[in-house]
């Protein structure tokens, strides 16, 4: 994935990104690359409970860690990164939110897994590994220590 | 009509009958009660299985809301509930509009009255002209009238000269003065008992203090003018203690106390339940034990309903901008006789405090079964079950603290007069 | 207390809020941590998040109060949602329609959220028994009985220079009796496990019984300051002293007025609170509510976090039709 993100940044000609995870399972993935890029700006961590499309109808999450970016995020390159990408809703509501914080220069999706079942037109840019999963199948990443990708079925 | 009602169990405390037996009816009047009269015959008989006939209950305070707050309730509506409870002599406060403090409302009640004919309306004259507490009504009009009694209804006088005047006034006329005992000081803007649930809600508290104060200043002033008085509701354990006092110091004094404080507290009000909003307000379990006292060893002398029939808006609103009262007529008899089952009492002393003394405190001749009286009774059925359903209520106040609750017994007949004025179905 | 809590919803979610009496301890911690997050809000480049757009909150004032409705409405803004400021003075050109017709004139307009501001205690409870299911209320102070959004704020506030409540000596000084501020903090503290709550004020100034709600009673100022960690100054009413319940703002001032030596006895690192708008030199000194013990200012930016997490709470329980789908995830 490392490799894959430093040929994507290379070919766009993107220097010096900011690291933004979605939580929880992206910041642990961000907190990964961002050691591993030594990068010199702290790390972002986006909580979008505030920006999900279904508070109508399921209300708040019960648990909601605050969203911190503590950089100026305008004209800044970004990584958004996150655990699962699948119907692309999170990243709607991410994107969302970012702009709220600036207008960005640019978004880089990094994903650890894309499984189909999409349902917005998203698509990530980097790409750890692709799974073609049936609607009843979830996967799940648990972490932090050790990082773990979890299948479940349901009926 | 003759009417001839078989196998009851009467009970009749101011003749001391309580027996199975038989009572005969005939041209308004009681005949005989349970000593059988050969060669009667009756146009209608009652067979009962036991069940209780009693003296028509003598309501001591029933607000008709006629004239005047036709909105709540009408004189027709009110009486069609009296007839439905067994009460068939009321009195009512004189807080009317315009105020009974002139003869015309006294005739307009009375002509209301005799054309609905299911009770018998006693009105009280006011004490002071448009219950302003300033100056004094025409007491001897008044009486000549109808009115059984005087009194300023819930508005207290607050000048303690105008008191003073006004009971030395009516103690002339042989007739008793209701007083309900409140200082309108230390009431101030209060709407519910002052103490731990007034604390919580944030809401006004009334002091125990503005009853006790109030009784206070009247029996002193009942001592001086010689007056005839009666304390109407009773809410607190000092209250009844201060009328117990007076009474051992032989004061002619007498004291009522409304039905909800015998079942209510202040933990009703909780949840800012307007229709518990009532006045004076109820108090703590420890005065409802005291008023329970009070009534079982006397120094409470009778219990009224202390009906007050609202419109849905009066009571539709954040509670301290409710109207207090509740409407009470139709749960007074079941609410009494559940008091032999809850708290021991005889039925005896519960039909006391309905019938035969509040009759003696308004001078009225009733409460007896006895020949020769009018045949004011009624029957109660104590395995009649029923809840309260404040919709269901004939009273067009549908404003109950006891919707929901289960009675055990029901009134099953009223006759007024000689005549069937309600038959339970 | 009636076992039915007419603010939570069947599934126990907080539906309208109207008082901090009968919440559990896990709700009103929520509440704080969701004020957390909406606290860096106010921070970002666009002040807002989208959680309530398209929703139209009714700030229904029948009490005039600048302070109270600004953050409300400033907090309904930052959920992205309509706010509708309706101010009714108790003039008697009002006097003709009732409450409920107002209510159900406004729940025509289709209407979300009702803030409501009323002099008579109970108001909020009466109004959120008469509206529709879908409509959900808060209290935003009903006569003396409660304000429950300023008590988490000021919860908020000492959470956020003393994270461990159970320790706390806490001290509320001042007209106890007619202040919905003092009642709904005081269940907020108990509920929040603070073992020492204190109440301190002249006997005029203190309802009956009022040690039932679970806090101990000085009429001694620097005997109920001793050592306490957070303190929280009442604003006194001027009618009060017309109304014979005190002699004068100056004896006031003089036994329980706060002032930098009185402050002495209480802990070194306390914290002065108070839910505005101050008197100067009558409950307090200028120079302690502009020192630096006092938080007053920051209680008032947290009013608007904790305001926003609020409303996001109760509308978040809107009857939902498949509870529980994760149509936000992946």
């Amino acid at each position: 994935m490392k490799s894959d993100l430093d040929r994507y940044l290379e070919d766009h000609d993107r220097h010096d990104p900011l690291f933004v995870g979605i939580h929880t399972g992206g910041v642990w993935i961000a907190q990964r690359l961002h050691r591993m890029y030594g990068s010199d700006s702290p790390l972002g961590k986006l909580n979008i409970a505030f920006y999900r499309d279904d508070f109508s109808r399921v209300g708040l999450h019960p648990r909601v860690t605050p969203s911190n970016l503590p950089f100026d995020i305008a004209d800044r390159h970004v990584i958004l990164i996150d655990d699962v990408l699948y119907t692309g809703r999170t990243v709607r509501a991410a994107m969302n939110e970012l702009f709220d914080y600036g207008r960005l220069a640019s978004i880089c999706l990094a994903v650890l897994v894309d499984r189909s079942g999409r349902e917005l037109p998203v698509q990530a840019d980097v790409v750890g590994k692709s799974l073609n999963l049936d609607a009843n199948e979830h996967i799940k990443l648990t972490g932090p220590e050790p990082l773990a990708l979890e299948m479940t079925t349901t009926e | 009509m003759r009417i001839k009602i078989n196998n009851g169990h009467v009970i009749c405390p101011a003749t001391r009958v309580d027996g199975r037996g038989d009572v005969y009816i005939a041209d308004g009047k009681i005949i005989s009660v349970i000593d059988p009269m050969e060669g009667f015959t009756a146009e209608l008989e009652l067979t009962l299985n036991g069940q209780y006939v009693c003296p028509g209950i003598v309501d001591l305070s029933v607000h008709l809301r006629e004239p005047g707050f036709e909105h709540k309730a009408t004189i027709a509506s009110e009486s069609e509930a009296a007839a439905r409870s067994g009460v068939t002599s009321l009195v009512c406060p004189p807080d009317t509009w315009p105020v009974i403090d002139t003869p015309a409302v006294v005739e307009l009640i009375h002509q209301r009255q005799y054309r609905v004919d299911k009770t018998r309306i006693y009105p009280l004259g006011a004490l002071t002209k448009g219950l302003a507490g300033e100056q004094l009504t025409e007491m001897a009009a008044l009486k000549q009238a109808g009115c059984i009694g005087f009194s300023n209804a819930c508005r207290p006088i607050v000048n303690t000269e105008a008191l003073r005047r006004a009971l030395e006034y009516a103690a002339g006329f042989a007739v008793p003065v209701f007083i309900s005992p409140e200082d309108s000081y230390l009431k101030n803007n209060g709407v519910m008992h002052e103490g731990q649930i007034s604390a919580r809600l944030g809401l006004p508290g009334i002091p125990e203090t503005a009853e006790t104060t109030a009784i206070s200043r009247a029996l002193l002033l009942i001592e001086q003018t010689g007056v005839t008085a009666h304390f109407c509701r009773l809410s607190s354990a000092r209250g009844v203690a201060m009328i117990k006092e007076a009474k051992q110091q032989g004061l002619p004094v007498t004291a009522d106390v409304g039905i909800c404080h015998l079942y209510l507290t202040e933990i009703d009000v909780d949840g800012f339940n307007s229709q518990c909003h009532l006045l004076p307000p109820l108090r703590t379990d420890r005065d409802k034990h005291a008023l329970l006292d009070g009534l079982r060893s006397g120094a409470i002398d009778a219990v009224c309903s202390d009906h007050q029939p609202h419109d849905e808006d009066a009571k539709a609103a954040p509670f301290g901008a409710t109207e207090p009262g509740a409407s009470t007529l139709e749960v007074l008899a079941p609410l009494m006789f559940n008091l032999a089952d809850t708290h021991g009492f005889s039925l005896e002393r519960i039909l006391r405090a309905l019938t035969c003394q509040p009759a003696a405190i308004a001078g009225l001749d009733a409460g007896a079964l006895e020949p020769g009286a009018k045949a004011d009774l009624f029957i109660f059925d104590t395995n009649r079950q029923w809840t309260v359903k404040a919709d269901e209520l004939t009273s067009a106040g549908k404003n109950t603290p006891f919707d929901n609750w289960e009675m055990n017994g029901k009134t099953s007949h009223t006759i007024l007069n000689g005549k069937v004025v309600y038959e339970d179905p | 207390m009636t076992a039915f809590n007419p603010q939570l919803d069947q599934q126990g979610r907080l539906k309208h809020f109207l008082s901090t009496e009968g919440l559990n301890r896990q709700i009103l911690s929520t509440i704080l941590d969701y004020a957390e997050s909406f606290a860096g809000v106010g921070d970002r480049a666009v002040k807002k998040v989208p959680l309530l757009r398209g929703k139209t909150v009714v700030n229904l004032f029948f009490e005039p109060s600048t302070r109270t409705r600004t953050t409300f409405e400033l907090a309904a803004k930052r959920l992205s949602a309509d706010v509708l400021n309706i101010n009714i003075a108790a003039s008697a050109a009002n006097k003709g329609e009732t409450l409920q017709d107002t209510l159900h004139t406004l729940e025509a307009m289709h209407c979300d959220m009702f803030v409501v501001r009323h002099g008579n205690s109970g108001a909020a409870h009466f109004i959120a028994s008469q509206v529709a299911e879908n409509i959900h209320v808060i209290n935003a102070g009903d006569g003396s009985h409660a304000h429950p959004t300023q008590a988490m704020l000021d919860m908020f506030t000492i959470r956020r220079h003393k994270p461990d409540f159970a320790p706390l000596r806490v001290a509320i000084v001042g007209d106890i009796a007619h202040s919905r501020v003092a009642r709904s903090e005081i269940h907020a503290l108990n509920v929040l496990g603070v073992s020492d709550i204190r109440v301190i004020a002249p006997k005029t100034l203190l309802p009956k019984n009022i040690e039932n709600l679970g806090v101990r009673v000085f009429h001694d100022l620097a005997e109920g300051l001793q050592d306490v960690d957070v303190i929280t100054m009442l604003r006194l009413q001027r009618e009060r002293i017309k109304n014979a319940v005190l002699p004068s703002e100056h004896e006031y001032f003089s036994c329980f007025g706060l002032t930098e030596k009185r402050l002495g006895v209480a802990k070194p690192d306390v914290i002065v609170m108070h839910p505005g708008p101050i008197n100067r030199g009558i409950e307090i000194d200028s120079q302690v509510a502009d020192g630096e013990r006092s938080v007053i200012l920051q209680q008032v930016s947290h009013g608007i976090a904790i305001r926003m997490a609020v409303m996001a709470m109760v509308m978040g329980s809107a009857p939902s039709e498949k509870p529980g789908e994760k149509a936000g995830g992946g």
